[in-house]
């Protein structure tokens, strides 16, 4: 089951400057969908329509962009390397738990 | 042991991602090893429920949130409340963008995303509370799906994502107020 993300918003449809023609979604619209969108989460209907509006807009491919070197900045920056002390820890309390009898401890 | 050997050789590379999780919800080293030790502890007693072929990862990371949920928050308590309402879509991309010290041949928000280190992303993260941290870190971090986190956090889909957002909303924040406080940016912004 897929998560659902349209919302009747038809009638939002009407407001951006320029007239979008029909099927096309507005700058707001793409930019709403924005992380739905690079979360691979919107429905396959919604997803061509915004890939259709982003085919097209300089202005919203280049928050796109950034918003995706974003997100791999923080996954990237956020790793941390586990201390040998830890593995140990953590296979000897594994070892212990499963037995005193299996074999040697440390 | 065949059953302890199975759980090892499945379980343990896992560690590296779990550790790094455990220490941007503890926010410190000695709370984040005690709380990977039980979560691979707890994982193991219930291994023989675990099913081949549901998701291991996303298991191990439901044990180390509710561990931390009901053992460490309950030493700290922060504030709940990221006020995030004044935060614009694009908040981050709109501020770099007229950052006017990034040079020319570059677009200036790259530049300026390039020069967090990891130190600055790391702070960043860690001052949200705790519901959008762990939002933020399972989604863009780990890359887990809506419906995982749903099941890992055990809120409703419609839950997740609204975390997620505005947490990605208060992550900006943060990593703006870090950077402007490390001379990373420009600090007169407003100029939206």
């Amino acid at each position: 089951m897929e998560p659902q993300t349209d919302d009747g918003r038809d009638a939002a449809r009407a407001e951006g400057s320029v007239d979008p023609p029909a099927g096309f979604v507005s700058c707001d619209e793409t930019i709403e969908k924005l992380y739905v969108y690079l979360d691979g989460e919107l429905t396959e209907q919604r997803r061509i329509e915004i890939a259709r509006h982003l085919d097209l807009c300089g202005p919203c491919v280049g928050a796109f962009g950034f918003e995706a070197e974003l997100r791999k900045l923080v996954a990237d920056r956020c790793q941390d390397r586990v201390p040998d002390a830890l593995l140990a820890r953590v296979a000897a309390a594994i070892q212990a738990e499963s037995g005193p009898s299996s074999a040697s401890a440390t | 042991m065949a059953d302890q050997e199975q759980f090892s050789d499945l379980a343990m590379e896992y560690m590296p991602a779990l550790y790094s999780a455990a220490l941007r919800m503890t926010r410190n080293p000695a709370d984040a090893e005690d709380l990977v030790q039980e979560t691979y502890l707890k994982a193991y007693r219930a291994f023989g429920s675990y099913r081949d072929g549901t998701n291991l990862k996303a298991w191990l990371y439901r044990i180390l949130t509710n561990t931390y949920i009901n053992t460490y928050r309950a030493k700290k308590r922060r504030p709940e409340i990221a006020d995030v309402e004044d935060v614009e879509a694009l908040y981050m991309y709109h501020h770099l963008a007229g950052d006017p010290s990034a040079g020319l041949g570059r677009s200036a928000e790259d530049v300026a995303l390039e020069r967090f280190t990891d130190t600055d992303v790391k702070s960043a993260v860690e001052s949200l509370p705790d519901t959008f941290r762990i939002a933020v870190l399972l989604a863009d971090v780990e890359g887990f799906s809506y419906k995982e986190i749903a099941e890992i956090t055990d809120v409703p889909i419609g839950t997740v994502m609204s975390r997620i957002h505005r947490g990605r909303k208060a992550l900006q924040k943060a990593l703006m107020d870090v950077g402007r406080a490390r001379g990373l940016v420009a600090v007169s912004d407003e100029a939206k």
